[in-house]
């Protein structure tokens, strides 16, 4: 049934860091499956018991990463997971970047899934691995398997003290059954070499530092031409005509084609335009600013940031798909003592990874040889393969470092521009964006809006929660005329986690204008920004503690049972009984982050706290941001505390980064993150008008990871929720001023 | 025809002299390691040294260069062993590290001319260097960490 290809010529190799005479065998299965396979062949024998690892004769361990690295250390992490279980020699280890395929099953990098899904399987991989090498010995040592045991790159025999290394166990191991998962055993947690530690350094932390590294920019092949895209500035905009005459005139250009037309839904097609052919980077963009282009402008004309924000407001009035509904807030709400509310809005935002979408593609021979940055190798496949009539074995993808992800690359429509260039080209070719590209025509973070009703019974406490959302929806990249969120409602609106008796959750119409895509932690910055303000303007009306009054409105440890409450709650994909929405978890993380940031204290005179708690992605996350004005009157956040229960910690060296960066990246959401539209245009194209946080906004940030053993949760996206509210909350503590709108640089403030 | 010197090595370049030093050096030259982000001279991953000093290679005319010396990531050292690229791995900075050939050499620059800085002095030389990963604070500490290292900064070139 499997084929197995001998890759260990393929020019691409040296390109992903692995050496010239490695054998190196791609092995295709049908479907992905669980049960390993043994597989021995060539000089350098080879012992392969998993997808995910094989062995060889002269000891070194190969590991593969069939995840996509964008700065998250994945590519650390699933070694450190594998070779743990193992016993392997970190020495030994060498990291394989894994072909989009899917016999890895998903590679879908986003949803801070990948060790969320794959802590299990991997560690089966290492101890199938790690079995079947003490069977081996045992047989050769005619000693009982139980008499010999496993360590950093060895079998030892307990008695005798004599061991043997794993590469002279390979042809011996590779011939045995391959054990049944139930037999296996895994390790206790108390006996992790590197799970749980914090002493593995980078895999690629070498490479980066002196420059060696292929990200999708830098990729290079033999006669490659460069392609750069002028696209319609409006969404779905027909190409009228254009004048390429300048464009030629300029060194380096090579031709001028124009591409069809978007059709919608956008899904990840290419959107169209002229595109510039040269023969380098420079030509190439010159070539593209040169062309002058008429464009049929689509309906999408009207999208104007004003008049939009005014609509969003007004359908957050005509809410009518009711999300969650516990109770009756309209009863509630009517007999109230006092009714608190407060609206809120986010802009527009966009990704901008430091490295811009960029693809190489050869179509050679019927097939396509790609090279991109991709979250998602096999969408990537699947979309060429649908696009351009081959099938999904026809098209290789080759997934290069990231730099940068934050979710722009796991839509691969700058993958299908690529082979579709090559193609017409008959070379290769490598399709670049540049920062105005990635701004212009991105798929964007949903503008928002929001509309929070509290009932207040005498004594402040709250008898009724009413969340009216409007924002177009991510669907509406997929189907067109899709009006109404979707699954964004599951990221931090109908999860609202505090102990109401009247709850209702709703969204209203928006149509969108541009493509809606998902940015790190997706709808919820928006939902945990409202939701965390809400909070914070009930312990004010209350003239209560912000801390001990969120700690009441969460209040009894219990776990949500959203079904009860006529809500459909996806738990990004897991099941409840085993990540159940657990308030003391929630609580836990509040009060450590109260402790750890001596919340209780007063603060030096011009500085302030302030809270906030969310759960994304299975995770929780507490944030205490300390706020203060500086001499010129501006505000600056000076210092971010973050205590995160991810159930198991596997690499928390790179959950400490993540949790750095995600304060970070709260700070360019709260401070400056703004896209708007004019004409259906938007106006913003690069970082002097679409300004992120640079190193004197970055806050100082003190991680805490709770000690667990629960199931690994995410870790990528859920720092970044809290930390926009807790900065909002911090400043009203400040200056008395409530801010409900994003971004604060327009409020002067900062 | 110009001959441009990188790292200590010449090469000799025909094209364009209008062209951004940033893409004749990745495209031309194959020295993939200075990366393009903005194309503006706005986010500093594309910092390069002119005569030891740092430039923005995306906002700099081949033709501006001339025989002037250039070093890029890949000329800082032999073994990826200046103090600055140690510490950098020491403290684990990088996240997705698209940025940090530019912070790198940024940071070589300041310690060059204050070989002790402070937080404030960091992060005036440091504000022309965007990372969206955050990884702000570790720069600040590699810095520090570099600067304790107390090994010679000089360029190879």
């Amino acid at each position: 049934m499997k084929t197995i290809e001998n890759v260990s010529r393929r020019s691409f190799l040296k390109g992903l860091g692995i050496g010239s005479g490695a054998l190196v065998l791609a092995v295709n299965f049908p479907e992905f499956v669980g049960m390993p396979k043994a597989i021995a062949a060539g000089q350098v024998s080879k012992f392969e018991p998993s997808v995910y690892v094989h062995i060889n004769s002269d000891n070194t361990v190969g590991i593969v990463v069939h995840r996509s690295e964008m700065g998250q250390g994945i590519r650390t992490s699933i070694p450190m997971i594998v070779a743990d279980e193992l016993e392997a020699d970190w020495q030994q280890v060498k990291v394989i970047q894994g072909l989009g395929d899917k016999k890895y099953g998903s590679q879908n990098t986003d949803g801070s899934r990948s060790v969320r899904r794959f802590y299990f399987p991997l560690r089966e991989a290492g101890a199938t691995a790690r079995t079947m090498l003490e069977q081996a010995a045992a047989q050769q040592w005619k000693v009982p398997v139980e008499q010999v045991f496993a360590k950093e790159g060895y079998i030892h025999h307990r008695s005798s003290g004599k061991k043997i290394a794993f590469g002279e166990l390979v042809e011996a191991a590779a011939s045995l059954p391959v054990p049944d998962p139930q037999t296996l055993t895994l390790k206790e947690s108390k006996d992790f070499n590197f799970i749980g530690k914090s002493d593995v350094a980078l895999v690629d932390g070498h490479d980066i530092v002196t420059g060696n590294t292929t990200y999708g920019y830098d990729v290079d092949l033999p006669g490659m031409e460069y392609v750069v895209i002028a696209r319609p500035p409006v969404l779905a905009s027909a190409l009228e005509s254009f004048d390429a005459s300048k464009a030629k005139a300029i060194k380096g250009v090579i031709d001028v084609v124009a591409l069809d037309n978007l059709q919608e839904p956008p899904l990840f097609k290419p959107l169209g335009g002229v595109a510039v052919i040269a023969k380098n980077s420079w030509a190439a963009m010159q070539g593209r600013d040169a062309l002058d282009i008429k464009w049929k402008v689509s309906e999408h004309k009207v999208y104007n940031t004003d008049t939009y924000k005014q609509m969003l407001k007004d359908s957050c009035d005509n809410a009518e798909a009711v999300l969650r509904k516990k109770g009756d807030v309209d009863t509630a709400l009517a007999s109230a003592d006092k009714v608190l509310a407060g609206e809120y809005y986010v802009p527009e935002l966009i990704h901008v990874p430091m490295e811009p979408p960029a693809a190489a593609a050869h179509f050679h021979d019927g097939q396509f040889d790609i090279w991109a940055c991709t979250q998602t190798p096999q969408s990537a496949q699947n979309t060429v393969a649908t696009l351009l009539n081959v099938a999904p074995e026809k098209v290789n993808i080759n997934v290069t470092l990231l730099g940068g992800g934050f979710g722009r690359k796991s839509k691969p429509d700058f993958i299908v521009e690529a082979a579709l260039m090559s193609k017409r080209r008959g070379k290769p070719v490598k399709v670049l964006w540049t920062r105005e590209d990635e701004i212009k025509n991105g798929y964007y973070h949903a503008v928002s809006y929001q509309k929070i009703k509290a009932a207040l019974g005498p004594n402040n406490e709250v008898n009724a929660w009413k969340h009216d959302v409007a924002l177009p929806t991510i669907s509406s990249t997929f189907a067109k005329g899709a009006n109404v969120i979707g699954g964004e409602a599951d990221l931090g609106l109908i999860d609202m986690p505090y102990d109401i008796a009247n709850v209702q959750c709703a969204a209203g119409k928006a149509t969108a204008h541009t493509r809606i895509g998902w940015l790190r932690s997706v709808t919820n910055i928006n939902q945990a920004f409202a939701i965390c303000s809400f909070a914070d303007e009930l312990a004010r009306n209350a003239g209560e503690d912000p801390k001990d009054y969120l700690l009441k409105l969460i209040g009894k440890d219990r776990q949500i049972n959203l079904a009860e409450e006529n809500a459909k709650y996806g738990n990004y994909g897991e099941p409840m009984e085993k990540y159940p929405i657990d308030t003391a978890r929630l609580k836990n993380v509040v009060e450590r982050v109260a402790k750890m940031s001596a919340w209780d204290k007063p603060r030096a005179e011009g500085k302030a706290l302030g809270i906030a708690v969310h759960r994304s992605f299975v995770s929780y996350v507490a944030c205490v941001a300390e706020v203060s004005k500086k001499a010129d009157g501006k505000i600056k956040v000076d210092k971010v505390w973050l205590s995160v229960d991810c159930g198991t910690a596997v690499n928390p060296e790179r959950i400490r980064s993540q949790m750095e960066g995600a304060a970070v990246f709260g700070v360019s959401i709260a401070f400056f993150g703004e896209l708007t539209a004019k004409d259906g245009v938007i106006e913003q194209s690069n970082f002097h008008d679409y300004p992120i946080a640079r190193i004197a906004d970055s806050p100082v940030t003190v991680v805490d990871i709770v000690e667990s053993d629960d199931l690994p949760g995410g870790v990528g996206e859920p720092g970044v929720p809290p930390v926009v509210p807790a900065i909002t909350n911090a400043i009203y503590e400040l200056t008395g001023t409530r801010y409900r709108e994003l971004p604060l640089n327009k409020m002067g403030i900062v | 025809m110009i001959t441009l010197t990188v790292n200590g090595k010449q090469h000799q370049y025909d094209d364009d002299e209008n062209m951004p030093l940033l893409w004749a050096l990745r495209d031309i030259l194959n020295y993939k390691g200075t990366k393009y982000g903005c194309g503006k001279g706005l986010c500093g991953a594309c910092t390069v040294h002119l005569n030891g000093q740092p430039i923005r290679s995306c906002a700099t005319p081949v033709s501006v260069v001339g025989d002037q010396k250039i070093t890029t990531i890949e000329g800082l050292s032999e073994n990826g062993d200046h103090p600055v690229q140690e510490a950098w791995q020491e403290l684990n900075v990088p996240q997705c590290g698209y940025c940090q050939s530019g912070q790198i050499m940024s940071a070589v620059a300041l310690l060059k001319s204050n070989p002790s800085p402070t937080d404030e002095q960091i992060d005036i030389a440091m504000s022309g260097n965007i990372c969206r990963c955050g990884t702000y604070e570790r720069i600040r500490k590699a810095i520090h960490r570099a600067a304790q290292l107390k090994i010679d900064v000089k360029e190879q070139s």
